[in-house]
């Protein structure tokens, strides 16, 4: 290919297509979100949908079966009070998956595994499929993978595409969910392009997801805003719905019930559910149970019943 | 070889539309701070509170809720008179206080404002029916800025006009509307206190109170008696302000027609004069432009206040080839706009502020369906009491309809479309009016372009209804003239020698 027509053409073709975003339209947008107030039953009922969408995740390097089990029993558990809902899955390494599906297998919390040489990316493709395939023989009902941002941003989108369809190959049975990883895309108008070009080669209902969590900045109300309108445009173009997840930097309730509203006001009902909806997170779950157990008895709980340890209370 | 997933087989929604439903309902969230109100109002002369000579009384009621709030004392001519004798007894010493001193007062003010913000906020929004967020973040905190950028200038006036000689008028007369009514007090009193003149102020009928709350203000800021009087009242109190010998300028915001009757008034007399009337905005989209942030813009412009902004961008002009795509995404974005009780957190759009304004909005509307456009609203459920109207949205308009030249000055969007920049600029500038604008495209020379011609006082490129007290705002053609804010504004309340 001659390097003439290679990013700036392509990606201005592209933006002919889907459109651009203008970024302080989109700040404008989501400080909206922020100023609804969620007060009562309808706090109750956005809470516990918070906590049904976790993705309950570890990604240390010195995680361990024993931490996993631990894992594991939170999110099919999230607290002693009864009520309160299981997480949507477990988030751990592909060396994690088997002692992970050891304790949820046969329960509604799935596993889901990052893979393809995660966060980087950056080992050859053959490397990152067999990661995905080692996942999913051993267990993963869902697999994380990072796309290629080197492809990206040189403007190699057949490239990047084409790695996407085949970890989606590799995934068989298994949802996908495709980390753009925004902060290394910095514009909003490239996360609305590389969403779009993701969102064409994967399947109904596979997820596209903002960050891996382990770079300077992670999911916020106007990077989920751009995707969600992505979401939007495509499903509206062409009737696939795409599932969503913003993942890291999402730590307290009351930025999770922000970002709800978002779904609420762009994609309607048929996203308020963990289907179609997640939360990366760690710490998150235990601020959602904790004001849930406030909600319950009208006070808050003495600061030692809650950590911010993910495996933990 | 794992087994797979049937390959993108899209499992298509037939109707390929949003469900905004109600899996998940907000319940009320009122605000729930005092407002701190009287039963009763009495007019605010010589820095005290005093019935109406006449002893008359009028209520002011809740348009959310049709209940009466208080009794607010009815001014006549002879209150009036007191008020301005009041004013001008005052300026003696106050137009001859240094600007710093001038300045001191007017931060005093400012940060009062402050303390009292949510006091206010909620004041206002039960007597005028603006939904409390929009009290809360926009009109008050904009309040307490015009006071603090006008004290900075108190002592600064020389720098205004360099080599020139600057004198205050003297007594000021204001009339101010019901759409913004803390915010055009602060707009008119604000200027005019740092430039040196002392000031009678009527506040709309429907909207005195937050007005005569500020009269609480100026006592706790210990700002000399008769620097500001107010006098509430309706029209005939108006006039017998802005036609006092006395008062040697006036400053108007309001409709257009009774802004030619004031200058009729006038003609033939040496009072200076600013006018601030209606409008009947074009907002423009080019199809290049980001178009959610351009329907965001579309909303805000014309849904902000229930559309009782004389700036409302409340002709959409679209180009053709993205009308289709503009009205279907302005559909899906009213659809989770909220109506209902103004003091709710989650209210976006509140009451009406008059049974008289629902009226002519619903009248309005009539008779855009009466001549053929096409009408497209949220469907919302509406509270059975007190003056809403639901969020609205007319199609295929042509510039002959009432709807698109008249000031509707409500939550009713006109939208008409165009082929070409020359159409575009033609259909904007077709207008009595010439107020503000809105430009929306990606391409920054055209943003130029058309500002140079366009014929409105403030054009907004890829945004709408930004305001900011470092900003002038004003009209051309039949929006008036003089400028409120900036520079420019200030010097409106001064004599240059």
């Amino acid at each position: 290919m001659p390097a003439a027509v290679k990013a700036p053409a392509s990606l201005r073709r592209l933006f002919d297509e889907i459109g651009t975003v203008d970024h302080v339209g989109i700040e404008e947008r989501v400080v909206k979100y922020t100023t609804r107030s969620i007060k009562k039953k309808s706090k109750v009922f956005g809470l516990r949908l918070a906590v049904s969408m976790v993705d309950l995740t570890t990604l240390e390097g010195k995680d361990t079966p024993g931490k996993v089990a631990s894992l594991c029993q939170k999110a099919l558990t999230p607290h002693d009070t009864g009520g309160i809902p299981s997480t949507a899955a477990v988030c751990v390494y592909p060396a994690m998956v088997k002692h992970a599906k050891k304790h949820v297998a046969g329960t509604k919390v799935k596993v889901a595994s990052v893979a393809t040489a995660f966060p980087s990316g950056q080992a050859p493709l053959k490397t990152r499929l067999a990661e995905v395939r080692a996942a999913v023989n051993d267990g993963a009902d869902e697999i994380d993978m990072v796309i290629n941002r080197g492809a990206f941003l040189s403007g190699e989108f057949g490239l990047m595409q084409d790695e996407i369809a085949a970890v989606v190959e590799a995934c068989g049975v298994a949802r996908l969910k495709v980390i753009l990883e925004v902060s290394e895309l910095e514009t909003y108008h490239n996360i609305r392009a590389a969403s779009f070009l993701a969102m064409r080669v994967i399947r109904p209902n596979d997820f596209i997801k903002t960050s891996t969590g382990k770079t300077s900045s992670n999911a916020t109300l106007g990077n989920n805003q751009v995707m969600l309108e992505a979401i939007r445009d495509h499903f509206l173009a062409t009737g696939v719905p795409i599932a969503m997840k913003p993942a890291g930097g999402i730590r307290t309730a009351k930025q999770a019930l922000h970002f709800l509203i978002a779904v609420k006001e762009t994609l309607g009902d048929e996203w308020l559910n963990n289907r179609r909806y997640r939360f990366g997170a760690s710490a998150l779950l235990n601020d959602l149970v904790r004001q849930l157990e406030k909600e319950r008895t009208g006070a808050y709980q003495a600061p030692w019943n809650f950590s911010e340890a993910t495996e933990g209370y | 070889m794992p087994k797979t997933l049937s390959p993108s087989k899209p499992k298509t929604n037939p109707a390929r539309e949003l469900v905004f439903g109600d899996l998940w309902e907000f319940d009320p969230a009122p605000e729930t701070a005092d407002p701190k109100l009287k039963k009763k109002y009495d007019i605010f002369i010589n820095g005290r509170f005093v019935p109406s000579r006449s002893g008359k009384y009028f209520a002011t009621i809740n348009p959310a809720t049709e209940a009466k709030i208080a009794d607010i004392a009815l001014a006549d001519a002879s209150d009036v008179d007191a008020a301005c004798s009041a004013a001008q007894r005052a300026f003696i010493n106050w137009g001859r206080l240094p600007g710093k001193e001038r300045g001191k007062y007017l931060y005093r003010i400012a940060r009062l404002l402050q303390d009292h913000a949510r006091e206010f906020a909620v004041a206002e929004t039960m007597d005028g029916g603006k939904p409390i967020k929009e009290s809360r973040d926009f009109d008050v905190p904009m309040a307490a800025a015009h006071f603090f950028y006008h004290a900075g200038w108190a002592d600064k006036l020389e720098f205004l006009a360099p080599g020139r000689q600057l004198a205050p008028h003297g007594v000021v007369g204001q009339v101010i509307p019901w759409n913004f009514p803390l915010l055009m007090l602060a707009w008119k009193i604000a200027p005019a206190l740092a430039a040196g003149n002392c000031v009678v102020l009527k506040p709309a009928e429907t909207t005195s109170i937050t007005a005569l709350k500020f009269g609480e203000i100026c006592q706790e800021a210990g700002l000399p008696n008769g620097v500001v009087n107010i006098v509430s009242g309706a029209g005939e109190t108006g006039a017998a302000v802005i036609n006092h010998p006395l008062t040697s300028k006036v400053a108007f915001t309001g409709s257009t027609e009774v802004g030619k009757i004031i200058m009729r008034s006038l003609a033939g007399t040496e009072k200076k004069m600013t006018m601030e009337l209606g409008g009947k905005a074009a907002n423009i989209i080019f199809d290049d432009a980001p178009l959610d942030q351009a329907v965001e813009g579309i909303v805000n412009g014309i849904f902000f206040n229930q559309g009782h902004v004389c700036c409302a961008g409340s002709r959409l002009l679209v180009q053709e080839s993205i009308a289709d795509e503009v009205l279907a995404k302005l559909k899906r974005r009213i659809a989770v706009l909220r109506v209902g009780d103004p003091l709710d957190k989650n209210t976006d759009l509140g009451a009406i502020n008059s049974a008289e304004q629902l009226a002519k909005i619903t009248d309005l509307v009539k008779s855009g369906v009466a001549e053929g456009a096409e009408k497209h609203d949220n469907g919302c459920k509406l509270p059975a009491k007190g003056f809403f109207f639901r969020p609205t949205i007319f199609a295929n308009v042509s510039m002959s309809h009432r709807i698109a030249r008249e000031e509707i000055f409500g939550p009713v969007l006109s939208i008409l479309t165009f082929r070409t920049l020359e159409e575009a600029v033609e259909k904007a500038n077709n207008t009595a009016y010439g107020l503000s604008a809105g430009v929306w495209t990606d391409k920054g020379s055209r943003i130029l372009k058309m500002s140079t011609l366009l014929k409105a006082g403030v054009v907004w490129a890829n945004t709408y209804n930004k305001f900011d007290p470092t900003s002038p705002f004003g009209g051309s053609k039949e929006s008036g003239f003089g400028r409120e804010g900036g520079k420019q504004g200030l010097l409106d309340y001064l004599t240059v020698h």
